[in-house]
């Protein structure tokens, strides 16, 4: 028994505890009573929607594993996933070949390196919808903005479309999402890069590592839980990608760029498969299950070592 | 030797220089997007449909595109004030369940505790965009669908599991001694919380309504499955389907003054708040 132990409950055991107790529980109520009704009551009543073929109107019937059978041999889903894994890679990559540079050059503290901090940060204060709808007006071919700057450069024909085709919506999409995002994958960064202590790097110099040997051998190895944390936030993110694609190119050139959210979004809301819509949602919220667990493993193999 | 001084302060000036160009340069790109969508807004409306070079009014500063924006859905104020009523509602309501939650945490005993609060704080692991189609159903059964009142529920909801971790943390960090003292004085439950502990975890209920606030402003997804009647539509539903076009023709004025009502609300909190705001970013991150 440690001393905190034997010392804690003494004061307690004046207290009339039954009443304490129900006070307690009266205090958490309002909160639980929320959790247990739009959350905890979703999440059970998924399970049994999946079972079922549900329309908008009219009456559900139980049709067993039906909805997953049809999942498992349904394209759209199969390229909804495709989809939604290329464009995790593909901004995850992006997200943090920006977001680590800017950690590193906001880091020491210099004049205006506050400015600059806030600055770069400030996209992420506006929401995913604001900021989607700005950029799909910069990329408009009639009145945006990003047709005469890329022209002026010399870099695109003045009359290019962007949203026509595939690769190229796809490319200011992203620019949107890092844009958006790279400042808060900036801030976890520092706050990793911050909690190293100044003497390893100093020792480092001393014994002759170079900048860029200290940065390899050094900083990354200790960053490795930061980076483990921003790397799942960014993926899980990007796993649940929605608003960008429906705003700004409503499913994309040829319905390529459909997501998984945005294809149950498409089965429930817009199809009306309410049924359908429950068992995908299920097979999305095991994936992203699966991440916390992997997460959860990845952070404590961090711990482990120093 | 003074080469070398020379050498070594031309050197320093250099840095110095590429540094600042840097951080203007870097500050022009996460900046100017915003500054030159609030510029386009005040142009003209004949103006609106033509690429924003000069990004500023020429032609003298118009709110065209506001009165234009006005003339969709139920009007610019009417949505705005939804937005509004479900943000501000949002926060208040998550402050106040999130404040009780809290403290009943961390100061009470009482059976199951632990797995309740993890119950709470693990539903960050399941992401509200797989519960969505039950939610619907679920809503509707209650009355609550194609409201903003079942619309908050479901964002305070939402927000419990970082509000309660914060308020809980807020109250661990009041020292036991000043709670025994003002009982001795006579407070009691409730008076005791709000008379005596409130001001002492007021920078956490800043936090948590800063959250509550902006997240629940800017949030697309639930609002566009859970309101179907237009003059219910937050502003993000309207500036979308503005987007969309009326009549295969967009109003892009429109657009750039619903990116200037959604977005300077929120840089304003953020500016005015910033040092909370970056408090909640660090628990909610690092926990």
């Amino acid at each position: 028994m440690t001393l905190a132990d034997s010392l804690s409950p003494s004061p307690r055991r004046h207290r009339p505890k039954r009443r304490s107790q129900w006070k307690g529980v009266l205090y958490i109520a309002p909160a639980m009573a929320l959790v247990i009704v739009f959350f905890i009551l979703p999440v059970l009543f998924t399970f049994w929607m999946s079972l079922h073929k549900w329309p908008l109107i009219g009456a559900s019937s139980f049709i067993g594993l039906r909805n997953y059978v049809r999942m498992f041999s349904d394209t759209r889903f199969y390229s909804a996933l495709g989809f939604t894994a290329y464009y995790t890679v593909i901004i995850t990559i992006a997200i943090f070949a920006l977001a680590f540079p800017l950690a590193i050059f906001v880091e020491r503290q210099r004049r205006m390196v506050g400015v600059y901090r806030t600055a770069i940060f400030m996209p992420v204060v506006v929401g995913l919808a604001s900021a989607s709808l700005l950029w799909v007006w910069f990329g408009n071919v009639d009145s945006g903005f990003l047709n005469p700057l890329l022209a002026w450069l010399g870099l695109v024909d003045p009359k290019s479309n962007f949203f026509a085709s595939f690769d190229s919506a796809f490319v200011v999409i992203c620019v949107m999402v890092v844009w958006k995002v790279a400042g808060f994958t900036m801030i976890i960064l520092l706050t990793g890069l911050q909690a190293i202590p100044t003497e390893l790097g100093e020792a480092a110099r001393i014994d002759g590592a170079n900048r860029w040997k200290r940065f390899i051998y050094v900083t990354l190895p200790l960053m490795r839980k930061t980076m483990a944390l921003s790397l799942i936030l960014s993926v899980t993110g990007s796993i649940l990608a929605f608003d960008q694609f429906y705003i700004m190119t409503a499913g994309g050139p040829q319905n390529k760029m459909i997501t998984v959210v945005y294809y149950i979004f498409n089965q429930s809301f817009v199809s009306f498969n309410l049924g359908y819509g429950a068992a995908m949602s299920l097979v999305l919220l095991a994936i992203l299950v699966l991440i916390s667990i992997f997460q959860l493993w990845l952070l404590r193999v961090g711990e482990d070592r120093p | 030797m003074t080469g070398k001084t020379q050498a070594r302060a031309r050197r320093a000036l250099f840095s110095a220089s590429g540094y600042h160009g840097t951080g203007i340069l870097l500050a022009v790109f996460f900046l100017a997007p915003f500054a030159i969508t609030i510029l386009s807004s005040f142009r003209h409306g004949t103006e609106a449909r033509l690429p924003p070079v000069p990004p500023w009014p020429t032609n003298g500063v118009s709110l065209d595109a506001y009165r234009s924006l006005d003339s969709f859905g139920a009007g610019v104020w009417q949505h705005t004030l939804n937005s509004a009523a479900v943000a501000i509602g949002t926060a208040l309501l998550t402050v106040a369940v999130s404040l009780l939650a809290g403290y009943g945490f961390s100061r009470y005993r009482f059976k199951f505790k632990n797995a309740l609060f993890v119950l709470i704080i693990a539903t960050l692991m399941i992401p509200f965009q797989s519960i969505l189609t039950p939610l619907f159903i679920i809503l509707a059964k209650l009355g609550l669908n194609n409201s903003l009142i079942g619309l908050t529920l479901v964002y305070v909801t939402l927000q419990l599991p970082f509000s309660v971790f914060m308020m809980r943390n807020a109250f661990d960090a009041v020292p036991k001694e000043i709670e025994e003292a003002a009982r001795i004085d006579g407070a009691r439950d409730l008076g005791l919380l709000i008379r005596v502990l409130l001001p002492l975890v007021l920078p956490g209920i800043v936090t948590v309504a800063i959250f509550a606030f902006l997240n629940s402003w800017n949030e697309f997804l639930a609002a566009l499955v859970l309101l179907s009647d237009n003059s219910k539509f937050t502003l993000p539903i309207l500036i979308s389907a503005v987007r969309a076009g009326r009549l295969g023709a967009i109003d892009w004025g429109a657009v750039q003054a619903g990116v200037t009502v959604m977005s300077v609300p929120c840089l304003f909190v953020f500016l005015l708040l910033q040092r909370y705001y970056m408090r909640g970013l660090m628990t909610g991150a690092v926990k």
